[in-house]
């Protein structure tokens, strides 16, 4: 059966624009700061996987081949996983089951992008020039979650601020608006209505890693592990009619299958906090419901209330999340080890006071791509 | 590391030709290999637990282009699903890493590539390092005769071998000589035009079911007993071109010489490199290399590696051989090299 996994190392770059720096100095940076956390050196790695959005975001085509080198992978295997915006959390559960399986006792895990090479929203449009971009594919969706769910229209304004909020408190976040206020948000300009340009996430630079390792390796290593409790994965069609984009069935099932293999019954009380990827502001209570962590039409209410507020009951994005910084590839990634650092207790200013158990996800393409991990201060945490 | 990994084999195979064109998309030759694995092995849609893609991007000039390729995958209800942008065998690679988990019995796996909708030679120059080799557009083909003329250089072999490798895709009936084929202009010299895999369209997919579960299933089970794959530096300068000791160390990590080898078939896309790729391989005389042709007789680009793995199982399958090698690689001179050791049941 599959062994235990635990992250025992975690790295990040800050998610400004780098120009100062090349592709591989992005990645080796995140790498070498994970294995110096986890108490390893490239040498004590088994495996290499590494996961970013479209080879046509920066020109590099396969970059596994030019990056080998800077990531210590010679000699070695490396994976390379593309799962749209899904991609970090996918490559981060590739990794798990490396580990998993047996067969690996330490594997290095690495996400990035680099959007000041590229030009992410030519490519995001398909390779078009005048593209609707992402915000073009959400906005309807999320119009249509408004009209749904009868939610107030200051709900986006108020997912905006928390989370540049939240990112004050976070030295590696891009986005750093110290007065930020719901008025600044509504008055900023519009998008894609109804997404203001303070509702969406920036163009960010950055790499993001993680040592993930075997339960002896874990428990002999100088740093507390994070211990993967499960993890999910769901995929569907992009389109069709009677699919339903704005609360996809792959995501509810992803969530289900997630807290079923963790012995979750009740996720909002039983965990902690959420790292969830929101690149528009809406998405927050989008995925509170379209993740079972609140029922129909009650996520904003949620928002509303403050719980998902840092110092609320279930605190999501107190990183400051993808609306404060999104190296798209390496923005799945990020939440999932956001999570680990939660409850290994070393998220510094945005620490969630006794956080033990934590959920990172990412979801990719025409919101059809579904990853998740839960993870924990307990190897086997009992949820009661 | 685990050294007894769970008996995992893979039940039923498909390949589609390597179309010089295929007029239709990506995906429609993806739904061709699925319908076809359903049916050969009577397993419903839903039956099949994990499924992973491997294909790229790059090819169709299009950011995403793999995810229409979920419509030929089948993916309603929702499937646990993922994609690699790598070839099909770095698909199989983690499809077989996820039944070693126990809690996963069957997998889909599959590759699938379109060269024909860009200038392949153009687009794989971009896999070189991007600010140093990438600008000077150094493709792949000028990069393998760069191999080859390494290999000539050091004495490994001679451009006859590089015939004898070329003569080996041809059908038996051509009748062409190798003296014939030296006869032929170069075409990126010390190539001959005869000496490059022709980028195709086409996709190969199988189905992998762990233990027992695979006998229960008609057709032959072929075991997948072995896998690994490494990489080289990027860095041409810090190679030795005439050799690959990533291949060397796939095969010892994938378990190749714990038994005879009586089959092998090698992502050979530039007929130099089977000669390398021998040796690194330990592959002696006993060993028949490419029965298939290799991908010199066809190559869909992102499922020719696992296309090397179909050849294999069928012809264990088959009865034709009781353990083989299938070999992929990746990158220029063959940066990286994976391997898959199979044996049939009897």
């Amino acid at each position: 059966m599959a062994r235990p996994c635990a992250v025992v190392g975690i790295g990040q770059t800050d998610y400004r624009r780098r120009l100062e720096v090349s592709l591989e100095g992005l990645v080796r940076w995140a790498a070498l700061e994970a294995l110096e956390d986890a108490g390893l050196t490239f040498a004590d790695i088994d495996a290499v996987v590494i996961g970013k959005a479209p080879d046509l975001l920066e020109g590099v085509m396969m970059p596994e081949l030019s990056l080998a080198d800077a990531l210590g992978a010679v000699g070695k295997p490396i994976h390379r996983v593309h799962t749209a915006g899904s991609v970090g959390a996918a490559t981060a559960i590739s990794g798990v089951t490396m580990v998993e399986s047996g067969r690996y006792d330490r594997v290095l895990v690495v996400c990035y992008e680099k959007q000041s090479e590229g030009n992410a929203t030519w490519a995001l449009s398909g390779g078009k020039s005048g593209g609707q971009g992402a915000g073009g594919t959400f906005a309807p969706w999320i119009r249509s979650y408004i009209r749904r769910s009868g939610a107030p229209e200051h709900i986006g304004w108020q997912v905006a601020v928390k989370d540049r909020r939240n990112a004050l408190r976070n030295p590696h976040a891009h986005l750093r608006i110290p007065d930020i206020s719901v008025e600044k948000v509504k008055e900023s300009p519009m998008l894609w209505e109804p997404l203001h340009f303070l509702e969406s996430c920036p163009s960010s630079d950055g790499a993001a890693a993680v040592v993930l390792a075997s339960e002896d390796v874990a428990r002999k290593g100088p740093a507390k592990p994070a211990w993967v409790v499960a993890h999910a994965k769901r995929s569907e069609y992009a389109s069709f009619p009677g699919r339903d984009p704005v609360r996809p069935r792959a995501g509810v099932e992803c969530a289900e299958a997630l807290y079923r293999k963790a012995g979750v019954t009740d996720p909002l009380r039983q965990i902690d906090c959420a790292e969830l990827y929101v690149p528009f502001s809406w998405y927050e209570p989008m995925w509170l419901e379209g993740h079972l962590l609140a029922a129909p039409g009650e996520g904003w209410k949620l928002t509303d209330s403050g719980a998902t507020e840092l110092g609320g009951s279930f605190p999501v994005n107190p990183s400051g999340g993808v609306l404060s910084s999104n190296p798209i590839g390496a923005s799945g990634l990020v939440r999932c080890l956001e999570a680990a650092r939660q409850v290994r207790g070393t998220a510094g200013e945005h620490q969630v006071e006794g956080a033990k158990v934590a959920l990172g996800h990412a979801y990719g393409g025409a919101a059809q791509y579904f990853a998740m991990w839960l993870v924990s201060s307990e190897l086997q945490p009992a949820f009661a | 590391m685990s050294t007894n990994p769970r008996p995992v084999a893979v039940v039923a195979t498909s390949l589609t030709p390597a179309y010089t064109a295929f007029e239709g998309p990506e995906a429609a030759l993806v739904m061709t290999c699925v319908n076809e694995l359903l049916e050969s092995t009577g397993l419903r849609r839903e039956e099949l637990e994990f499924t992973i893609a491997g294909s790229c991007d790059y090819l169709g000039g299009t950011p995403f282009s793999f995810v229409m390729n979920l419509e030929g995958v089948g993916a309603w209800p929702p499937v646990y699903e993922s994609h690699v942008e790598m070839d099909g065998a770095w698909a199989l690679s983690e499809a077989w890493l996820r039944l070693q988990c126990g809690d996963v019995d069957t997998a889909l796996v599959v590759g699938s590539g379109r060269a024909s909708s860009g200038r392949p030679r153009e687009v794989f120059a971009l896999q070189t390092d991007p600010y140093t080799m990438a600008p000077l557009g150094a493709d792949p083909v000028s990069l393998a005769g760069l191999q080859a003329r390494a290999l000539l250089d050091s004495g490994k072999a001679t451009e006859a071998d590089f015939a004898a490798a070329a003569a080996r895709a041809l059908p038996a009936t051509s009748g062409v000589s190798i003296e014939e084929l030296l006869k032929a202009d170069y075409w990126c010299d010390p190539l001959r035009a005869h000496d490059v895999a022709a980028p195709a369209d086409g996709a190969a997919a199988l189905i992998l079911v762990a233990g027992d579960r695979a006998r229960e299933l008609p057709g032959e089970p072929v075991w997948l007993t072995g896998m690994d794959h490494r990489i080289e530096s990027h860095h041409l300068g810090l190679r030795d071109l005439t050799d690959s000791p990533s291949a060397r160390l796939a095969a010892k990590g994938a378990g190749a010489h714990d038994g005879p080898v009586d089959i092998a078939e090698l992502m050979v896309v530039h007929s130099p490199e089977e000669t390398i790729l021998r040796t690194a391989l330990g592959l002696g005389g006993e060993t028949v290399i490419n029965p298939s042709g290799g991908p010199l007789a066809g190559n869909p680009v992102m499922a020719t590696g696992l296309a090397r793995v179909v050849e294999v199982v069928r012809r264990i399958a088959a009865g034709e051989a009781r353990r083989g090698l299938a070999h992929a690689s990746s990158g220029p001179c063959l940066q990286q090299n994976l391997v898959a050791v199979l044996e049939g049941e009897h």
